[in-house]
């Protein structure tokens, strides 16, 4: 980097690297940039205050509040004033995630989302009801096999279902496409 | 606001952000209820989720609530700090939770109705209420995937499980109506082209009961008559007690923070 580090460009480019290190509190293994839950950094003139635009992942998501002190925390070794705003539209889809956060995600043993097949019908085969948006693993992240049975719609967050694999029989969880 | 409003305006909006915000948050009460006794860990987790959902949309639609007011009143303060009769919520919401075919039941039947008014709230001419909206419209979907999908295992289940499905049924039907009960506030608010008539929701949600109940081996109620008054604060027994253990803290200690 030859460019002049006090500029607006720069610092921005500065937060953002800032960024890059505050994991969600959740998955730790995925920053809040990887999963696309920040969303916009300003940085005013004299490069010293911050603005950090943020969005719920879930509408409950018990970490927001988390990630809104953490990102301040962080930001806050290198700028003289930090404020996080919270914009709720547009909102906040699973498309915003990395190709980076996805890998990372498969390697911590959470299977990512992968958007839902169109010719799938309901669970159940049930013509009554909608089709879950949500997907279903591509493959197992522990042992690849693309073999895998849904435990539970719901898992340990809100952003989670339960699987389990058929080829190597562990449980996993998967990130919904949401 | 996209555009000026006049004092009745405002009041209109305030009331319906109020139904809505206590609605939610009234369900997400009767759902945590469940933790620490619900069927099996899966269901109890579920539970727990969709409770977790609708909390979260409950506090912005009270905040924005408390905004339009204009009295200095924010998410916390209006959940905790009214009583029964300022509360604006849907009666079917505030029903016991029984067995758990009741509470799917229920669930199903506002589930239903959720995914139709959210789908349309997001073209609210209120900013804030089509942000809540977008985001809501996605979780409720899934949400009547889940109840739907009970309703019919359960009433299409076992002779004992189908039995408790349908007195769920004769129990919970009668508080449907209000679902769809349009009233002066309702029609302000369709005038403005921040919400559709409720009445509008009906076929849509009606479909679908339908469909689900067919598969179900349920049959719906011919009965016409129905309860209503939650949406203008007249409500049922059951609200005092969820309140009195909602409330109970802030109510006890107020102010306390932790």
């Amino acid at each position: 980097m030859t460019a002049d580090p006090t500029t607006t460009p720069a610092r921005e480019a500065a937060a953002w690297r800032v960024l890059e290190t505050v994991p969600d509190p959740e998955i730790p293994v995925v920053s809040v940039v990887d999963l696309g839950i920040a969303r916009a950094v300003e940085v005013d003139s004299s490069g010293e205050q911050v603005t950090v635009v943020i969005t719920p992942t879930y509408s409950g998501c018990p970490a927001m509040r988390m990630i809104e002190d953490d990102i301040r925390t962080a930001l806050g070794a290198e700028f003289a004033a930090v404020e996080v705003r919270t914009v709720l539209t547009p909102a906040w889809t699973t498309d915003w995630m990395s190709e980076q956060g996805r890998a990372a995600l498969r390697a911590y043993g959470i299977a990512p989302p992968e958007p839902p097949d169109p010719q799938l019908s309901a669970p159940g085969g049930r013509r009554s009801l909608p089709v879950l948006g949500t997907g279903r693993p591509a493959a197992c992240p522990q042992c690849g096999s693309a073999s895998t049975e849904r435990v539970s719609e719901f898992g340990s967050t809100a952003c989670k279902a339960l699987y389990r694999c058929l080829s190597c029989r562990e449980p996993f969880d998967y990130f919904k496409c949401h | 606001m996209t555009a000026s409003t006049s004092p009745d305006d405002a009041q209109s909006l305030v009331d319906y952000l109020l139904r809505l915000g206590d609605t939610t948050l009234v369900l997400s009460h009767r759902l945590s209820e469940w933790v620490g006794a619900a069927p099996t860990l899966e269901e109890e987790i579920a539970l727990a989720n969709v409770a977790l959902d609708l909390l979260g949309q409950a506090q912005p639609l009270l905040a924005r609530a408390g905004e339009v007011e204009g009295l200095g009143r924010d998410a916390d303060g209006l959940a905790y700090l009214r009583d029964a009769w300022d509360y604006r919520n849907l009666l079917l919401v505030e029903q016991p939770n029984g067995d758990f075919a009741h509470t799917m039941l229920r669930q199903f039947l506002f589930d239903s109705y959720a995914v139709e008014l959210w789908s349309r709230l997001a073209t609210s001419t209120d900013a804030t209420l089509a942000g809540i909206a977008g985001k809501a419209v996605k979780e409720s979907a899934y949400h009547v995937g889940h109840s739907g999908e009970w309703v019919i295992r359960l009433g299409d289940g076992t002779t004992e499980s189908a039995r408790r499905t349908r007195d769920a049924v004769a129990d919970l039907w009668e508080f449907t109506g209000e679902l769809f009960a349009t009233d002066a506030v309702d029609e302000a608010i369709a005038a403005s082209g921040v919400a559709p008539l409720a009445s509008e929701l009906e076929p849509a949600w009606r479909d679908r009961v339908d469909a689900v109940f067919a598969d179900a081996g349920l049959e719906v109620p011919t009965r016409q008559w129905m309860q209503s008054g939650g949406k203008q604060g007249r409500h049922t027994e059951h609200l005092g007690h969820v309140l009195a253990e909602m409330q109970f803290l802030p109510r006890a200690y107020p102010g306390s923070t932790w």
